[in-house]
């Protein structure tokens, strides 16, 4: 559709025509409707860009401020589950295109199949987030409930020609630490949420809803679950990747 | 009123979610690799521009805006530009406000 399609038709083009039940009584066209929902998600979207580059801005500041204390703080994340998990992002977001072209081309199987992968995929990326977490509270990396600077103020091990942190800079390095909790967590929270639409889904699909031509519901939550994967593709290497060799 | 420009609804191949996926893919290889080179501050910037990359396949292709309409594609322009602004502006208060005072 185009961009006049959001305006309401003329009176006279309202007569009563031959409309699919899913199209809404204000609607002119499923596809007007289509238009309409696609272009509501994206606002959401674009609050919902808004709403991480406040925590992306706020580690960008906070980085060149306590330098020092962010490269030694992500010199103790674990490179390879960071790696893994985006590759699992990049599968289930691959398997979520699939389920919206399975409920385009109308197959049930195959959209009951590629969301079920997709839930999947997300739980596996729970799974190595919570391995993560657990490990760095073992650590004590977590601040505000188990935090030590220990860690900081001797050489770590993995980095051996890292020099240690006066206690001050070690001190910051919990600036880092709650950055980096906020940040997953909050990526994890919407991942949590989407798992939990993504089972909703599942039930609907099976009942053969998205497959009579109505796609607007897998469509749209597929731009969600597409934007919780750019979300991660930024947070992977800003959290892991480039402070490795300062 | 002016004829409104049609907009026909693409149906995306799987080809092509194919292609990028495996893009994707590659250019999480690559980001990987690069951060274990040493390159001073092109580390930062490499691994930003990568991340860029394959944000920008994903809103393309898996998220269909090369295929969808005007309206669309100029909200989203006009959102991206918005973060834009407001990170410069904060940015450069940050960095003119006491230069190397941190």
């Amino acid at each position: 559709m185009d961009s006049q399609a959001i305006a309401t038709l003329p009176e006279h083009e309202q007569q009563a025509h031959e409309h699919p039940d899913y199209v809404r009584h204000h609607f002119a066209s499923a596809d007007q409707q289509r238009e309409t929902a696609n272009f509501g998600m994206w606002l959401f979207l674009l609050t919902e860009i808004m709403f991480f580059s406040g925590l992306f801005a706020a580690y960008l500041i906070y980085r060149n401020w306590y330098y020092p204390a962010f490269v030694a703080g992500s010199h103790y994340m674990i490179i390879w589950a960071g790696t893994l998990n985006t590759a699992v992002l990049i599968c289930s977001s691959f398997t979520m295109a699939m389920g919206v072209y399975s409920a385009e081309m109308r197959n049930r199987k195959a959209l009951i199949r590629w969301l079920s992968l997709t839930l999947l995929l997300g739980f596996v990326f729970l799974g190595i987030k919570a391995y993560e977490w657990h490990a760095e509270w073992v650590e004590h990396h977590v601040p505000g409930l188990n935090f030590s600077i220990e860690d900081f103020t001797h050489v770590n091990p993995a980095y051996p020609a890292d020099k240690p942190l006066s206690p001050d800079m070690a001190e910051k390095t919990q600036t880092y630490f709650s950055l980096y909790f906020a940040m997953t967590g909050m990526h994890a929270l919407h991942m949590c949420i989407g798992c939990g639409i993504l089972i909703f889904l599942i039930f609907q699909a099976w009942g053969g809803r998205y497959t009579n031509g109505h796609m607007n519901t897998v469509e749209n939550f597929g731009l969600y679950w597409h934007f919780v994967d750019i979300v991660w593709i930024f947070l992977y290497p800003l959290l892991y990747l480039i402070s490795r060799h300062q | 009123m002016s004829e409104p420009t049609h907009h026909v609804h693409k149906v995306v191949p799987p080809k092509v979610y194919l292609a990028v996926f495996a893009s994707l893919l590659f250019f999480t290889a690559l980001t990987l690799g690069v951060s274990y080179l040493e390159l001073g501050v092109f580390n930062a910037v490499a691994a930003l521009a990568i991340a860029c990359i394959k944000g920008t396949l994903v809103v393309l292709f898996f998220m269909h805006i090369r295929y969808s309409s005007k309206l669309t594609k100029l909200t989203i322009s006009a959102g991206f530009f918005t973060f834009i602004v407001l990170i410069t502006m904060t940015m450069t208060d940050y960095i003119s406000r006491a230069w190397g005072m941190w």
